[in-house]
């Protein structure tokens, strides 16, 4: 355990240099936390607007919205990212400790459902993934596949993208429902794993945000009901809202911006952002 | 002058050992402070003997169950692999290798305890899991044995370096007199240097069990962590190590989730400081 926490630290501590610009002694230093999901888009902007700011310097790291909103409530980070909304419990404690909570849309994500290239099923519904999940739906060949048992695999809870798929898929938009993730359902710590696992395993089902989707996998469409229509996630169907699992990708600050701070959010939210957004294969606002 | 300055010194020294028992008991009465927090709002029977890890749901279920079958399950595997392997090693090592080659191996095993357990995690994610997933045909590769193989690795190096030391502390007249007697190098080894090394062993052991059982980056990345109750080895598990970190970065500060995985840390805890302390046990009955 000690050497495992001195290596981490170690490495934490090379990152974090690597990560530093030459102007290390810059004054406008922003910190930027949380989702795992948004952390190389909040890279790519910080550099880009790093390489036009040249006396700003940006740090961005990952740990999950959680992390970024506990971050936000100690007020260790000025940005929070997140893809999901602030809880409740999250809003008063940011309260109690005299932060002025603002939210800033500045992207969007599709959601998309991934399987083996060689998995015969090639449109779900809601319905059909919530019972995948809930372990009502155990075997490929209910769905018009082969007979064989459904792997499930999903993110951990501490991701965003956990939370958002229980919402509107496993509980089918009731956000208290009573359904839940059977044990069966494996948790994978990264999406970058759930791509791996499901190009491997013929009988896998799992879900990304649209930016990890890769060739190995194939997506099926998606449709709300079983009278359809099935819809495939690609940038056109996310801007248009005709495929159903899309979220807002946000920043959370705990005062009302200022300085490097909002000229960063100003950027973000600019044309020039926007197509960041596009290059990282999430989806744009515009 | 002299004196003054080597009290000072001595005090400092003493403030040091001091500190460090200072901290455990500091890091316990955190832990527990908090752990003991769930228990306001949920049930001991609950927490010790539900059947489901759930803390999503409505209302939420924390079972701790299966994630302690998950460790156990893990770390056994990990022991039945490390222990003959280690043992091995180790009767190589302090009897019949020789000298130059000695160094050799115990340098070798000493960098396989360097190596970062999130290196042992991905080199587990992209090479062990597809090879496990093929050679026993299912459906995944991120089981409890994959996780077995990956900790045995990294207790393996404990495991080594404690048993050849308790193997070259037996003294030289034991192994005389029983080569003196007629006895073949083999049999001096496994009916006497062995024997009264066994006390160390068994500390070595108990220390692997405490290394693996405490691991977590590795385990989280390739036993799928899925929180059912096992029924063998070749299923995906969910730790409690890899419970706690991937479930802290989500919970709100003083929420019922948080008390919990400090409640799964604080077993966590009190399983290692058991372990520990049998190990201290033997490494003391080894001495007299």
């Amino acid at each position: 355990m000690k050497r495992k926490a001195l290596s981490l630290m170690c490495l934490s501590v090379l990152f974090t240099y690597a990560a530093m610009p030459a102007a290390y002694a810059a004054r406008d230093m922003i910190q930027i936390k949380g989702s795992d999901t948004m952390v190389n888009l909040g890279q790519a902007w910080a550099e880009e607007f790093m390489m036009q700011n040249p006396e700003a310097s940006i740090a961005v790291t990952g740990g999950g919205s959680g992390t970024g909103m506990a971050a936000l409530i100690s007020g260790t980070c000025d940005i929070a990212e997140s893809s999901r909304e602030i809880k409740d419990q999250e809003m008063e404690a940011a309260h109690k400790n005299g932060h002025d909570v603002h939210e800033f849309i500045v992207a969007v994500d599709a959601i998309a459902v991934v399987v083996h290239p060689s998995n015969p099923v090639k449109q779900l519904t809601i319905e059909q993934l919530s019972g995948i999940y809930t372990g009502k739906i155990k075997n490929w060949n209910e769905l018009g596949g082969k007979d064989q048992k459904i792997l499930a695999l999903s993110r951990e809870r501490n991701s965003g993208t956990h939370v958002y798929f229980l919402e509107e898929v496993v509980r089918m938009g009731v956000e208290k429902g009573p359904e839940q993730f059977a044990p069966e359902v494996l948790m994978l710590p990264s999406s970058q794993a759930i791509i791996s696992e499901v190009s491997q395993s013929e009988t896998a089902i799992g879900y990304v945000g649209l930016g990890y989707v890769s060739d190995r996998v194939h997506i099926p469409a998606i449709a709300l009901s079983n009278q359809g229509p099935f819809v495939s996630p690609t940038l056109e169907t996310t801007m248009d809202k005709s495929y159903p699992l899309s979220r807002s990708l946000l920043f959370y600050t705990g005062r009302e911006p200022e300085g490097t701070v909002k000229n960063f959010i100003d950027f973000v939210l600019s044309e020039e952002g926007q197509e960041i957004v596009r290059i990282m294969d999430f989806v744009p606002l515009r | 002058m002299k004196k003054f300055f080597e009290k000072i010194i001595e005090k400092i020294i003493l403030l040091n050992g001091f500190a460090c028992i200072l901290f455990v008991i500091l890091i316990f009465f955190f832990l527990a402070k908090d752990g003991l927090a769930l228990f306001k709002v949920s049930s001991p029977i609950q927490f010790f003997f539900g059947l489901l890890w759930n803390p999503l749901a409505e209302p939420p279920q924390y079972g701790i169950v299966p994630l302690l079958l998950g460790s156990i399950m893990v770390t056994l595997g990990a022991i039945a692999i490390s222990v003959p392997l280690g043992l091995a090693c180790a009767i190589f090592i302090g009897e019949i290798a020789p000298r130059w080659m000695r160094e050799i191996l115990k340098a070798g095993v000493e960098l396989l305890a360097a190596i970062p357990s999130i290196v042992i995690g991905f080199i587990g994610m992209t090479m062990l899991a597809p090879f496990v997933k093929n050679l026993f045909g299912l459906p995944t590769g991120l089981t409890a044995l994959t996780g077995s193989i990956a900790l045995a690795f990294m207790a393996i190096p404990t495991i080594v370096s404690i048993m050849e030391d308790a193997i070259t502390a037996v003294p030289r007249t034991y192994k005389e007199g029983s080569l003196a007697l007629g006895a073949t190098h083999w049999q001096t080894i496994y009916r006497v240097t062995i024997p009264a090394a066994s006390s160390g062993i068994v500390a070595s052991i108990m220390l692997g069990i405490g290394r693996v059982i405490g691991e977590t980056m590795a385990v989280m990345m390739i036993t799928g962590n899925a929180s059912v109750i096992p029924h063998s080895l070749l299923q995906p598990v969910r730790t409690m190590t890899a419970t706690i970190a991937a479930e802290m970065g989500e919970t709100v500060i003083g929420s019922d989730h948080y008390f919990a995985l400090f409640a799964v840390g604080l077993v966590l805890f009190a399983i290692t400081f058991v372990i520990n302390f049998f190990a201290d046990m033997a490494l003391h009955q080894q001495k007299k």
